[in-house]
């Protein structure tokens, strides 16, 4: 789980004090919670989980909210509750690989670029310009289409389309540090290019990425769910939640209990991990904090 | 001068990336593992027929050729042939494209006529209910997946309301406006039906505050934010200070100056417009690019799916060179740098 980690992480070279209480403010706090209850359902699913989430019950299909089945039943008689923690386990898994392909990717096409300037700079930076010049999802429908519907297949179509914002991201803050006194300190001592990127310039470019993260994580679940709704993601009987809404589609009118929780968990999933983006930011820009 | 010297950079800046762009799509279309000939003809084609669709659709020579073929075909508009519908793919697309943008412009005048009031409602009641509401509805907005809040909406304000209808674009009875746009709202207007134009403006109404959401959230944050850091500034204090009617200081003096950013916004979410209208054309049965996209990649047809990405490629950075240029008529600095 990454954010705790996050929060545990002493925010040195972001404008903070070294050791700044980093969730002070209670809707950090929220976010937090919300994001460990989803990380908990997503780890402990078998024991948090009542019922198995692909065993069907013909006999108690389409059941309303009960103390039996808390959130019902859909239309093969699988308890909603189950599906939807075994669903935390698939989106949180998404969220974390989605965000790690993609930033650990754009974060070294970025270092480069912003690092070794000319024409290795101008060429990288133009590919990633080509790659934000696609509205998201399009082309992660794209790509999933041509590698055939699957999670897999949707995970890395949406990490194909979400690296190009980190490379960005850290070239413009390698491009502000790269003239700054401890680079130069450290280049004049004798240190390697490597090491000046890896200990003093990464570092020093984290605040804003991490940032990008947490909205990213949101941002990844959202996408994958709307994916797989279209079919190019998780195919039934997957307990994902994008699957789960397309199931309960039908039933809208007359059960509409069957789409109505799955949409409720993405959007507390995706708006906790927000919520945490915002607080973060509002934490490394004191003017926003200010007037935000 | 400076100002064609601008456009005309941006213009090749854009023409560089199409390239890279027609690359890109053509890569991906062209490498995929299912074989798009099987797809089209079905499993039980016969080896013969499979050599004759690949000859049909240049899918016989090496990449590098057929990519040529390609991209001297886009120059004279031509972008194919469907592999599903059997039309020419730039056809299909005009046919569908106007209803994409109408439902776009539409959702982006839902956002704009609610972003804008609630971000400097929100501003100005800072700390307060009406700030808490609006903040809590953009977070929502912001977090709330789009084809579900297409759902939800249909099943209120169809099937538990009956207000509006729950798809399409015009209803079965009602003849569609004779064509001159394709936007079926301002060609009824033209043609003076006044039929078509209730049916049409109707049919409008819950895709497009699905599709708008989105966008809505993030006008009435960004006004929020400019508004808020305009409203601490030394010059509206002077406003004050001259005694000026408070709503004087917030519109002329305080809103004018907050909008710069929200300009920017603006053009930033016609792509999130685009992805967006994917899935919610899908949900009430839209007849425009999205739905024609997510039925092109499901039968595997590369060429309409291509066409739809380069369309879509050309659309967003086509929306931020009209904001670039909103941006330096609105703000004097940027045409001095």
């Amino acid at each position: 789980m990454a954010s705790p980690a996050v929060g545990a992480l002493r925010l040195r070279g972001a404008g903070l004090r070294a050791g700044a209480p980093v969730f002070a403010n209670p809707l950090n706090a929220a976010a937090l919670a919300l994001i460990g209850a989803f990380a908990i359902c997503a780890v402990l699913a078998p024991i948090v989980a009542p019922y198995d989430p692909l065993a069907q019950a013909l006999g108690s299909r389409l059941e309303p909210p009960s103390p039996e089945h808390w959130l019902g039943t859909d239309q093969l008689g699988r308890d909603i509750a189950s599906r939807l923690v075994y669903g935390a386990r698939i989106s949180l898994v998404i969220g974390i690989v989605v965000v790690a392909l993609a930033g650990v990717f754009g974060t070294l096409v970025g270092l480069v670029a912003g690092y070794a300037g000319g024409l290795v700079d101008e060429t990288l930076m133009r590919v990633t310009e080509v790659f934000l010049a696609f509205p998201p999802l399009i082309l992660a429908m794209a790509i999933a289409g041509a590698l055939g519907p699957s999670l897999t297949n949707a995970i890395i179509a949406i990490a194909a389309v979400t690296w190009a914002i980190y490379a960005r991201l850290t070239r413009g803050q390698i491009l502000s540090l790269r003239r700054r006194e401890f680079v130069e300190a450290a280049r004049a001592i004798g240190a390697s290019r490597a090491r000046i990127l890896a200990r003093h310039l990464l570092p020093n470019a984290l605040a804003p990425l991490l940032i990008q993260a947490s909205f990213d994580m949101g941002s990844a679940i959202i996408s994958a769910a709307g994916l797989s709704f279209i079919g190019f993601g998780a195919q039934p009987p997957t307990p994902e939640w994008g699957v789960m809404i397309s199931e309960g589609r039908n039933f809208i009118s007359t059960q509409p209990w069957l789409s109505l929780f799955p949409g409720l968990a993405i959007l507390f999933a995706v708006g906790s991990f927000n919520l945490l983006g915002d607080g973060l930011r509002d934490l490394f820009d004191p003017r926003l904090r200010r007037s935000v | 001068m400076r100002f064609l010297g601008f456009l005309a950079r941006r213009i090749l800046g854009i023409a560089a990336v199409m390239i890279g762009v027609s690359v890109i799509t053509f890569a991906i279309s062209h490498v995929i593992p299912a074989d798009p000939a099987v797809a089209a003809l079905g499993d039980h084609a016969t080896a013969e027929q499979i050599t004759a669709f690949r000859a049909e659709y240049h899918l016989d020579g090496p990449l590098s050729e057929q990519y040529l073929t390609y991209v001297g075909g886009l120059l004279h508009g031509d972008l194919g042939r469907s592999i599903r519908t059997r039309r020419a793919v730039a056809d299909d697309l005009a046919d569908s494209f106007p209803a994409t943008l109408e439902l776009s412009f539409a959702a982006l005048l839902a956002a704009i006529v609610v972003g804008i009031p609630s971000g400097v409602w929100s501003a100005v009641f800072r700390g307060r209910p009406p700030d808490f509401v609006v903040r809590v509805l953009a977070l929502i907005g912001g977090s709330i997946p789009v084809f579900w809040l297409g759902l939800i909406v249909i099943g209120l304000g169809y099937y538990q309301l009956g207000w509006f209808p729950g798809g399409g674009r015009i209803d079965l009875f009602v003849p569609p406006p004779p064509t001159r746009t394709g936007l079926y709202v301002v060609d009824s207007l033209l043609a003076g039906d006044l039929a078509a134009l209730r049916s049409s403006l109707l049919h409008l109404v819950l895709p497009a505050l699905t599709l708008g959401y989105f966008s809505t959230a993030l006008i009435a944050r960004m006004t929020r934010s400019s508004m808020l850091e305009v409203l601490g500034q030394d010059y509206i204090r002077t406003a004050r200070a001259k005694g000026l009617r408070e709503r004087v200081v917030i519109f002329r003096h305080g809103l004018r100056n907050a909008l710069i950013p929200t300009v920017t916004i603006i053009g930033l979410t016609f792509g999130s417009l685009l992805s967006g209208a994917v899935l919610t054309e899908t949900i009430f049965s839209w007849p425009g690019l999205g739905r024609y996209a997510t039925a092109s990649a499901v039968s595997l047809d590369f060429p309409a799916v291509l066409g739809v990405t380069l369309l879509a490629a050309v659309v967003y950075p086509l929306a931020n060179l009209a904001v670039d240029i909103a941006y330096y008529w609105l703000d004097p600095r940027t045409q001095r740098g």
